[in-house]
């Protein structure tokens, strides 16, 4: 019973938060399966249960109320981020091995829900990306939906070879930007009979279902539009001067923003209130820093995607971004404390 | 024509509740068997209680003189006898006691004789005293002695005079109430108020959610246009959003005005005053009534919620008991659900501040879930109608790094809860604001203490040291003083025993040689014997007094020289 003001409040909770988050995921979802297979849900699954027995375990050591902090949601959301950036074909210890370095060493070594600098999804997958670069980048061929072959691969013998491919933008940086590359953006990329080619075959579509999901949760106020516009402006203005300047050897805007974790990134992953920056100007600055390291590694790095990287090179200087974006303080305005802005 | 409005940042649109209390019409709330008049009920100095034990006083008649520059009267709010001056328990969440005139009513209710103040002849220092001394002050929560706003500002007359009718708390409706019945008195007043601060324009400012009211103050501008009262006013219905009636917040939506915190309105060309303020001031002043009774709110867990005019010092209690209170109340607030406190207990009196007498029960104001950490979602950055970073202020005054509280703009904060309302972490947010603050404060006064004691040590360190150097003076004066007696006493002998050689020499030298031999003497007489056997220290201590002898034994000139 409060013993101070406000004694009624709005009907909010940490829980509402996430499970929103969750809902909102369903529409990329959906799509990952029809392009990839229902293997992602095993993932799903798999990683859930880590989440929940990790997040349980450390609740425990940590002496704090279980019930309460494991359905606070927060746990589930980390996990389906991780399962969503694995392969989906990716053998079932590496989506364990993920989800526990993300709520284990990520959230609970830093104090738990609130605490992490660090996005622990994203530290899950750069850490995965660094110990096993070969697991991390086997992904099925577009279209390759056979269930049974995709449990095979996740919990049996994995003879791969026949059904894994790279992920667009990996094959767009081994064939462009190696010394001996000859390639052209078009040619690299080619079509697709059944799923286009916009984002990398299939991808747009994946990306389309996290941008509704995105759009939906900005329209419930769970996110604001300035982390998804800063990070898809800044990503599509680099891709499109590059592209302008030499289309041969650097993908369009269109196809950047479209493929791999851009649309996931830029509204599930930069957006993550506690390890992102907090100010509605810093806001803007940490999305377009994260956009440009994001180009940058995914053309000119070494690994497939940059946008795990970029995060957490983000993170680090979220602090120092929010204490120069402090938004003047009510009369504090103008000098003379005199008209300010209109309705 | 369609006024341009301005909007603050932030706010919250909570469940406003005011239907049930506003459809009966304001009642005058029965003469309780004892009245708990409290001599503090305004900021600034507690006034002299003007009365004794066993002495009849009337309705209107000064019970508590204001006392220092911001003080405002107290007066009986009815006739009777004081029964004592005793401690009682305050309408504050701490429970704290403070003397209180308590009066036996003696039924009649019988007025001290009062008559119009013609303030138009007065002077502005006389009217100011007149409305201290009519115990007029803020009767928007905030208390705040009136007569200390009436001024004209820097520019020497003032742009906007904002009358607030907004009343955004949820559950209140004694201004709504006191609009749609008396609207002539609130605007009477608004016309002195204006005439005293020169005011180029009255804004009037109501939420658009008490359509009635706009159209009775609207009406009764219109009526009183005819007679010049209600010259240069208008009403202003402004968008319902909660904290729209905090003073700053309204004076930034009717005229864009924006006034920092700690900063006064006036000198940025606007001052607000509340609408019953208004009609307090015109009872003072037209009618030379002092205020001795408010309408005050009577809502939440009871069966007939009304609004009724009551005297200050009715307690609590009886004023609940009139509108039914349901059997599972657990609690009485004084003012609103977002900015008001929890009495200790249902005697506490009605003071000039009650605006509202909330009773609530755990269905009304169930108990929020359990709080969890803070997940910086910036739920109520948006919220925050000073454009804060609650989050932030939160974090530091969590972690008791209060400087860094401050520098997030801590005591920026109004208190007004919309942070603690949206938090989804259900994060008692306020609550830490108030512990930040008060340990501020309370660090403050200790360094201020402590600065007063380092000044005290200092100052004894001086002063010993002063003394000392007064005292190795005075010793050095008298022995220059002996030892020129010494000499004149030897040169007479000299003179004496026919040296007339030696006495024609310089008398200087002579004096030197004089005082050298003394000191010889002196030294032999006093210097210790035996010393090589004592300790370090102790042939330190020997040293010291014997350099300390050398030194008083100096000639009178050097030592002058020296100083």
């Amino acid at each position: 019973m409060p013993n101070s003001s406000p004694f009624f409040r709005q009907p909010a909770s940490v829980q509402i938060v996430m499970l929103k988050v969750l809902a909102a995921l369903l529409p990329g979802i959906v799509a990952y399966v029809w392009v990839f297979g229902a293997g992602v849900l095993v993932q799903i699954a798999i990683a859930s249960v880590t989440a929940l027995a990790g997040e349980a375990a450390m609740l425990a050591i940590r002496r704090r109320p279980i019930g309460i902090f494991l359905s606070d949601g927060s746990a589930l959301v980390t996990a389906w981020l991780v399962a969503l950036t694995l392969p989906p074909i990716a053998p079932w210890w590496l989506a364990v091995l993920g989800v526990l370095i993300a709520i284990v060493v990520a959230k609970h070594l830093y104090g738990g829900l609130g605490q992490n600098p660090f996005n622990p999804a994203m530290v899950a997958f750069c850490s995965l990306i660094v110990a096993y670069p070969q697991l991390m980048s086997q992904w099925p061929a577009v279209g390759f939906t056979d269930f049974a072959a995709q449990l095979q691969a996740i919990f049996g013998e994995r003879q791969l070879d026949a059904i894994v491919m790279a992920t667009p933008l990996d094959a767009l940086r081994t064939a462009l930007h190696t010394p001996e590359a000859r390639a052209t953006v078009a040619g690299v990329l080619g079509t697709h009979a059944t799923f286009g080619n916009i984002g990398g075959p299939g991808w747009q579509w994946i990306a389309l279902g996290y941008l509704l999901g995105g759009l939906w949760l900005i329209q419930q106020r769970i996110i604001t539009w300035h982390v998804p516009a800063a990070f898809l402006g800044t990503l599509a203005v680099l891709a499109l001067t590059a592209s302008l300047a030499n289309p041969d050897k650097y993908a369009g805007p269109v196809f950047h923003v479209l493929t791999g974790g851009a649309m996931l990134g830029a509204f599930f992953i930069a957006t993550d209130p506690v390890s992102g920056a907090t100010t509605q100007r810093g806001k803007l600055i940490f999305a377009a820093g994260l956009a440009l390291l994001t180009w940058v590694i995914r053309v000119f790095g070494a690994y497939p995607d940059g946008i795990a990287f970029a995060t957490l090179l983000m993170n680090i200087c979220v602090p120092l971004i929010d204490m120069h974006t402090q938004p003047p303080v009510f009369g504090h305005k103008k000098e003379q404390g005199g008209k300010g802005g209109q309705a | 024509m369609i006024r341009e409005l301005f909007s603050f940042n932030g706010g919250v649109k909570p469940a406003y509740n005011k239907a049930p209390s506003n459809r009966q019409p304001i009642a005058e709330a029965p003469l309780s068997t004892e009245l708990v008049i409290p001599l503090h009920q305004s900021i600034g100095g507690i006034p002299r209680p003007l009365v004794k034990a066993g002495e009849q006083v009337r309705k209107g008649q000064l019970i508590g003189g204001p006392d220092g520059n911001v003080s405002s009267a107290v007066h009986a709010t009815t006739s009777g006898t004081v029964r004592a001056l005793e401690m009682r328990r305050m309408p504050h969440t701490s429970g704290l006691s403070a003397l209180c005139v308590i009066l036996d009513p003696d039924g009649r209710d019988e007025w001290i004789d009062h008559a119009p103040i013609p303030w138009r002849t007065l002077s502005a220092g006389e009217v100011r005293n007149a409305l201290r001394d009519a115990g007029v002050v803020g009767l928007g929560g905030a208390v705040f002695p009136s007569y200390l706003k009436i001024n004209p500002g820097k520019q020497g007359r003032l742009d906007t005079l904002v009358i607030n009718g907004a009343e955004c708390e949820p559950f209140i409706t004694c201004d709504d109430m006191q609009m749609r019945e008396r609207p002539d008195g609130i605007i009477k007043g608004a016309a002195i108020l204006r005439d005293l601060t020169q005011a180029r324009q009255v804004l009037i400012g109501i939420e658009d959610n008490k359509p009635e009211a706009v159209a009775a103050m609207s009406a009764a501008v219109e009526r009183l246009k005819a007679g010049g009262i209600a010259d240069r006013m208008e009403v202003v219905a402004v968008p319902t959003r909660y904290p729209a009636g905090g003073a700053k917040q309204l004076i930034r939506v009717l005229t864009g005005i924006e006034v920092p915190h700690g900063k006064r309105s006036t000198d940025y060309g606007a001052q607000c005053f509340n609408t019953g303020t208004a009609h307090a001031v015109y009872d003072a002043l037209d009618l030379g009534r002092p205020m001795v009774s408010r309408i005050v709110t009577v809502a939440g867990n009871v069966e007939r919620p009304r609004n009724y005019e009551v005297r200050f010092g009715t307690p609590m209690r009886d004023l609940v008991a009139l509108c039914g209170p349901r059997p599972d109340t657990d609690r009485i607030i004084m003012g609103g659900p977002m900015m008001g406190y929890r009495m200790p207990d249902d005697e506490v009196p009605v003071v000039k501040a009650t605006n509202c007498v909330l009773v609530g029960s755990p269905a009304l104001f169930p108990p929020p879930g359990p709080e969890m950490p803070c997940i910086r979602c910036g739920e109520c950055a948006r919220a925050c109608p000073v454009d804060l970073q609650p989050f932030e202020m939160y974090w530091f005054s969590r972690a008791k790094i209060f400087g860094k509280a401050q520098e997030y703009h801590l005591f920026d904060c109004i208190e007004c809860g919309c942070c603690a309302y949206v938090c989804p972490s259900r994060i008692p947010l306020v609550d830490y604001y108030r512990f930040a603050k008060s340990e501020i404060w309370a660090r403050e006064q200790e360094k201020e203490a402590a600065d007063q004691a380092r000044q005290r040590y200092e100052f004894r360190l001086a002063r010993e040291e002063r003394e000392k150097q007064e005292k190795a003076a005075k010793l050095a004066a008298k022995a220059a003083e002996t030892k020129a007696k010494l000499a004149q006493q030897e040169a007479a002998a000299a003179a004496g025993t026919g040296g007339a050689d030696v006495a024609t020499a310089d008398p200087k030298k002579d004096l030197i040689a004089a005082a050298m031999a003394r000191a010889q003497q002196q030294k032999a007489q006093v210097a210790p014997v035996n010393v090589e056997n004592l300790a370090p220290d102790q042939q330190a201590q020997v040293a010291e007094a014997e350099a300390r002898l050398a030194l008083a034994a100096v000639p009178v000139e050097s030592k002058a020289n020296a100083e």
